[in-house]
């Protein structure tokens, strides 16, 4: 990679993220002329269903991305993120909830159906502006965001890191699961948020609005990739690296160790919530469950399947992972969790750089090609 | 009433106006000055009433038997570890007890460990581009771009500890000697005033060290350096003056034949063996 280019510019010139932006781009291009043009019952027809189920996979890589970003790079292992991924959710969903407006069973032109239910008179203050779509867009980054600066801030300044920063996190998603279970809290209980109608005018049961909520999902992993790209890339993420290896060692080298844990904690947060956002259009309901401990370490096993600390393999073990878990729920929904359990113990075994280990070099590659032939290279070859 | 006139005077300068990161004053010689300090784990003095004085551009070995607070001593200078009672000034003006660790990196004092500790991950060049003396907040260090003169500079170090050959190659598959270098290069980046070496020789060979001795010479004059060792014949090769430290204060204070020769030093260090 090169030192002197502009951070932004630098993923651009990487064979690995032209690899993967090509990739992504051909995949999306290919299932969305293939869901228009193809008749229905043709063999290459992709359904309507199959467009969601893809748009699915595609905002779990992205979250598979955001947890690599910090696990990965600097050596967190947040076990929940899936907390991150869910407030992104409950804040489209707030925004697709009132966007229902008088159709609902109640009926009420402004109140849900489960507070007119619970004989709520008014709006709680925190769903006010969620009529508003450029409102609800800035709540789906802010509040995974301030969640994570708040949390960072009070675990990396304590110097919180290792197993203890990821029990912590499994407790912070565990505790933001029981508070949403809850009536009072105002979000639709263990029912969550659902019967969603329409998306920015567009009627989210169309064929085309769920066309379009998979190619914004698809844009949207590929802009979130290249700014993780972008940041592993930049000095900063050699500092963060050497944040992971050698935490006293930077500390002493003048760089605050907890201001960079701190700033790509909320980065990754961030892109989890947009993760969050997509999806709940997509399978048109938010409700507590996604908080689960169980949802978070799932989360760590794709990226660890995929394999760490590449970006791309994230993206590879999110989607692998959840397609055999389509097809397993499918045929024999019992044996699912022992399937996954059996592939993370054989890949560990096996694969322990993952499945991206298994592409020939090629991030080595990149690296040897764009650096400027030195007096090193051949007196070491 | 007196009070707001008392703020809103124009000539009245305070405390917190005035820039804490000025450069060292070392108009009165010493760069490093320790005063009566004592620091204690669970009952244990490690430090006791610790008297030490580094002069500016200073080569200075610390010797001392295990357990004399040599790496304790460098964990009080480096903000690592807070002394019970005592007063650490780096030049006349910096309080070194008031400032935490990436502060006193910043203001001049690095740091080599005794286990090397290099970037394992990251290629020899990197690790010499991290440690160079920048800005080095979150987002400077995100949108930085490595300038034609910081090259130049980390090459330069690159030649001065012998790594020039294996700049692209990742730190991790450096030989044990080479990562001691590739640390004392880190520290140079820094550009650092006072240079805190902790047992630079140990696990090396004879080539190896004399290297060492070469490299550790030439840098004092330019910066001060405070090198503990164990090795005595290294210790006999660079050192112009020798601190003995035994029981966490100062036992001995001189040239190393002075020290040598000193009785009290031989009971407690050299006449075991040594």
């Amino acid at each position: 990679m090169s030192y002197s280019q502009s951070w932004l510019t630098r993923p651009f010139t990487e064979r690995s993220t032209q690899i993967f932006l090509g990739v992504l781009f051909l995949a999306v291009m290919v299932v969305s002329v293939l869901h228009l043009v193809m008749p229905e019952g043709s063999a290459l027809y992709v359904s309507s269903y199959t467009v969601t189920l893809l748009g699915k996979y595609l905002c779990y890589a992205l979250l598979a991305v955001a947890v690599d970003l910090v696990w990965g790079y600097l050596g967190i292992l947040s076990l929940g993120h899936g907390a991150f991924f869910a407030l992104g959710g409950y804040a489209m969903g707030m925004y697709l909830m009132r966007q229902i407006g008088d159709r609902g069973v109640y009926g009420d032109p402004t109140l849900p159906d489960f507070m007119v239910f619970l004989n709520w008179d008014s709006l709680p203050w925190y769903w006010h502006g969620f009529d508003m779509a450029w409102f609800a867009f800035i709540m789906v980054l802010l509040a995974p965001g301030l969640l994570a600066l708040v949390f960072g801030f009070l675990a990396f300044r304590s110097r919180v890191t290792g197993v203890y920063l990821s029990i912590i996190t499994q407790a912070l998603t565990f505790a933001l699961m029981l508070a949403f279970f809850r009536n009072e809290m105002g979000f639709g209980g263990n029912n969550g948020l659902t019967d969603f109608k329409d998306i920015l005018g567009f009627d989210l049961r169309t064929d085309a609005a769920r066309l379009g909520l998979f190619i914004a999902t698809g844009i949207a992993l590929a802009v979130g990739y290249v700014i993780c790209r972008a940041i592993v890339t930049s000095k900063l993420g050699r500092v963060s690296v050497a944040c992971r290896d050698a935490e006293a060692r930077t500390r002493f080298l003048g760089y605050r160790v907890e201001r960079v844990q701190l700033f790509v904690f909320v980065v990754s947060a961030m892109l989890a919530g947009v993760a969050g956002a997509l999806y709940v259009p997509q399978v048109g309901i938010i409700n507590p469950s996604e908080f689960s401990p169980l949802f978070s370490i799932e989360i760590v096993v794709w990226v660890a399947l995929g394999g760490r600390a590449t970006l791309y393999g994230a993206v590879i073990g999110a989607i692998i992972v959840n397609y055999a878990k389509t097809v397993f729920t499918g045929i024999m929904p019992d044996a699912w969790l022992f399937a996954l359990g059996a592939l993370f113990v054989l890949v560990t075994v096996f694969l322990p750089k993952g499945i991206a280990g298994l592409l020939p070099g090629l991030k080595k590659k990149t690296d040897d090609e764009s650096e400027a032939p030195t007096s090193g290279k051949e007196a070491t070859a | 009433m007196s009070i707001m006139s008392e703020l809103t005077h124009r000539d009245r300068v305070f405390d917190f106006l005035t820039p804490t990161a000025s450069p060292v004053d070392v108009r009165h010689g010493p760069i490093l000055y320790l005063e009566d300090v004592t620091v204690s784990f669970d009952g244990f003095r490690a430090i006791n009433n610790l008297n030490l004085t580094i002069d500016d551009g200073e080569l200075r070995c610390i010797i001392g038997p295990n357990g004399a607070g040599k790496t304790t001593m460098m964990d009080i200078i480096t903000g690592k570890t807070r002394p019970d009672v005592g007063s650490v000034w780096f030049g006349s003006r910096h309080n070194l007890l008031t400032m935490n660790e990436p502060d006193i990196a910043s203001l001049g004092i690095g740091r080599k460990f005794q286990k090397p500790t290099v970037f394992e991950a990251l290629t020899v060049f990197e690790n010499l581009e991290l440690a160079m003396a920048t800005d080095k907040r979150v987002l400077p260090t995100l949108t930085a771009r490595l300038t034609g003169e910081a090259k130049a500079r980390i090459d330069e170090v690159l030649t001065t500890i012998g790594l020039t050959d294996l700049r692209h190659r990742e730190a991790g598959i450096l030989s044990h000697g080479q990562k001691q270098w590739l640390e004392i290069g880190m520290l140079l980046m820094q550009k650092p005033r006072l240079l805190l070496v902790d047992e630079p020789v140990a696990g090396m060979t004879e080539q190896e060290m004399e290297r060492t001795a070469e490299l550790l010479t030439s840098l004092a004059g330019k910066q001060s350096v405070v090198v503990v060792e164990h090795d005595m014949g290294f210790v006999r090769s660079i050192a112009r003056t020798v601190t003995v430290l035994h029981q966490g204060s100062v036992l001995a204070e001189g040239s190393m034949d002075d020290v040598s020769n000193d009785p009290k030093v031989i009971e407690v260090y050299l006449g075991e063996g040594a």
